[in-house]
């Protein structure tokens, strides 16, 4: 009596096939996962208690970053607004707009209000804004369009490789202090070189990329 | 023909004269179709997996307290480890090379001998494999190794043997496995034709991928087969000439040698041949294949014993000589102290266990004798072991300064670490003895019909 049935080989040469593109299947989801946006969560804007614009207080208004961020120049977190730098305007203006409710609600009841967090770091990575800033590092090197957006999102990867992208190569990045704040800064042909700027503001990109710059 | 193939004493036949084809595959297939396992089976195999519980509970030790629970520290911050990884992966590749390039010479003596040493190899590099991550400080990172797509902008350090040494044995283990069963495909199909069993039948049939035995296959065969063992053959010379200069690239005095690669191949070609003579003295009481595995092949392989034997020896005197004739104050109080100091008692146990008493091979009566040979390899295998450790341990614990002078002492889950790795491979081994032929028998019909038997 035969062993196998005339399609014997068809069942074998299908599941040897199927072993080969399953393999090659995992090897691709390996390369190509951790690149996609859907993983990275760019342009992903995390629900807010209060739809709050960038677009129409900074490039609109023409709000400094620091009325709101007042830590930034001199902490490492940028610092959120407590809710009575909201109600210096918004006391006199829009003082009955719907979404503003969880604003007046705050001043009232003396709750903060709970953003969510849009760029998340490790706890493993150490970070901090005000070297940035005293560096020249431009606010927009790393929001990129946080002035022009309706609602904050998270415009980069966060992955470490981006991070070190800038501080393996720093000057391209880099802008005279008095624009670090400017949301729509453009290198111009008067803007001093990125390799002279590192020289004033003493950038070392040699040992920026150890280990316990970040992960100390 | 090669040397290997003139008789030095009295002509000893390849295969005893009564081979006959037909004999041949049932004298190798049938013990393994029997559904009652012989009794030296079960034992040898409880005994093995009661190690490889020791091995599951040593690993899961170490994933939880990771190298902390074992004796290594600054100095010796490689220990017994780095020396099983050594030594297995050492015996694997002595095997392979046993099994490809002795192919490429056409040695007769490796046609039945070559599939014990390709299970040797298979289970002996399960057993390599799994010391370097155990090593690793987080072994969950290891995957770090492999170029995947990572996202953090570091890669690993092509530049360093270590990564080298990573990618060598991957490419090996996967090679060799392929090897194996390239190698198999024929007595797969003798297996499904003998067996009567339905389950065997489709077991081994499955197993056999529809082979034939057309001369459409058989040129298949031959033309992969010749480009495996042509491919295997180099590849072990890497792989372990790889595991060499792991230490060569290092600094440490003892270490920063360009002798290291051929040296660590020529280790690697001892134990693996001492390995599968004992393998073979047992194999053939066990499963009493007196006429098949003869006393042809143990006084061939007995004699690249003592071949690998004096290359080592070789390295072993460069060794010295370098240490002693160069100018280097640290390299040479080193060797001082290897021949003398803590572990000096190791240092000349694996000289005469690895190149002193091999040398009574010269000896035709110690070749023929199964019992000294087999105390000779196990001499081998032990010194084999002994050889990296005094390398590893006794370098480091005289580096260069003296104010970081300091010993290793092995804890409980070192050694447990080394025991459930020695049950790791056995266990393997024990399941391909049992489910495969052992010897391989397509290729041991040439020599049979060559013999004339009909």
């Amino acid at each position: 009596m035969a062993i196998f049935g005339p399609r014997a080989n068809l069942w074998m040469n299908t599941a040897l096939v199927s072993v080969v593109v399953l393999f090659l299947g995992a090897l691709l989801s390996i390369w190509v996962v951790p690149v996609m946006g859907y993983n990275t969560q760019e342009r992903y804007a995390p629900e807010q208690p209060v739809p709050f614009s960038h677009r129409h207080h900074v490039t609109g208004l023409g709000l400094d970053c620091r009325y709101c961020h007042m830590t930034v120049e001199t902490g490492q977190y940028a610092g959120m607004p407590p809710t009575e730098t909201c109600m210096t305007c918004h006391s006199q203006i829009w003082t009955h707009a719907g979404v503003l409710e969880p604003v007046r609600q705050s001043f009232a009841e003396n709750i903060s209000l709970r953003w969510n967090w849009v760029y998340r770091l490790p706890d493993y990575v150490y970070f901090d804004h005000s070297i940035h800033i005293a560096k020249g590092v431009g606010c927009t090197e790393c929001h990129v369009s946080i002035g022009d957006e309706a609602l904050t999102r998270k415009t980069t990867t966060l992955y470490m490789s981006w991070c070190l992208d800038c501080h393996r190569n720093p000057a391209p990045h880099l802008r005279p202090l008095d624009q670090v704040f400017n949301p729509s800064w453009k290198r111009t042909a008067n803007t001093p070189s990125g390799t002279a700027l590192m020289t004033a503001y003493h950038i070392h990109p040699e040992t920026l990329s150890d280990c316990g710059v970040c992960h100390r | 023909m090669t040397v290997l193939d003139l008789p030095s004493e009295a002509p000893v036949p390849v295969v005893a004269p009564g081979v006959t084809m037909r004999s041949l595959s049932e004298e190798v297939g049938e013990p393994n179709l029997r559904p009652k396992t012989p009794l030296w089976w079960w034992i040898s195999f409880g005994f093995s997996l009661s190690l490889l519980l020791v091995l599951v509970v040593a690993v899961i030790w170490t994933l939880d307290k990771s190298v902390g629970a074992w004796g290594i520290n600054i100095p010796v911050a490689w220990g017994l480890a780095i020396v099983d990884y050594v030594w297995w992966i050492a015996a694997a590749s002595g095997a392979t090379f046993l099994s490809s390039m002795f192919y490429l010479t056409r040695s007769p003596w490796r046609t039945a001998t070559h599939r014990i040493a390709d299970a040797v190899a298979i289970a002996c590099s399960a057993s390599a494999g799994i010391m370097p991550i155990m090593h690793l400080g987080r072994q969950g990172l290891f995957y770090w190794l492999f170029p995947y797509s990572n996202v953090m902008g570091v890669w690993p350090q092509v530049r360093s043997p270590l990564w080298w040494d990573f990618i060598s044995l991957l490419c090996y283990i996967i090679a060799a496995t392929f090897y194996f069963y390239v190698g198999l495909l024929p007595d797969l199909a003798t297996m499904r034709d003998l067996a009567r069993d339905r389950r065997q039948q489709l077991f081994y049939g499955v197993l056999a991928l529809g082979w034939r035995g057309s001369s459409q296959d058989w040129a298949y065969f031959r033309f992969v087969y010749l480009i495996m063992a042509a491919v295997m053959a180099p590849m072990v010379v890497v792989v372990h000439g790889v595991v060499g200069l792991d230490f060569a690239g290092g600094l440490t005095p003892g270490w920063h040698s360009t002798q290291f690669p051929p040296y660590f191949f020529f280790g690697a070609l001892l134990f693996g041949f001492a390995l599968v003579i004992m393998l073979t003295i047992l194999i053939r009481a066990a499963y009493g294949l007196d006429d098949i595995l003869t006393e042809y092949h143990l006084n061939a392989m007995a004699k690249v014993v003592l071949v690998a034997s004096l290359l080592l020896a070789y390295a072993y005197l460069w060794e010295g000589f370098g240490a002693i004739y160069g100018s280097d104050i640290a390299e040479r109080t080193m060797f001082l102290n290897r021949i003398s100091g803590l572990y000096a008692s190791c240092y000349w146990a694996k000289i005469a266990l690895n190149v002193i008493i091999p040398q009574l091979l010269w000896f035709p009566g110690f070749r023929r004798s199964q019992l000294l040979l087999f105390a000779i390899s196990l001499g081998i295998a032990v010194g084999s072991w002994l050889d990296p450790y005094v390398v590893i341990v006794q370098s480091l614990h005289r580096n260069y300064m003296p104010s970081e002078w300091g010993n290793y002492y092995p804890t409980f889950w070192d050694w447990a670490l080394f025991a459930g790795s020695i049950g790791l491979a056995l266990t393997l081994f024990l399941l391909m003895l049992r489910l495969l032929p052992i010897v391989s028998i397509a290729q041991l019909r040439r020599i049979v019909k060559s013999a004339g038997a009909p």
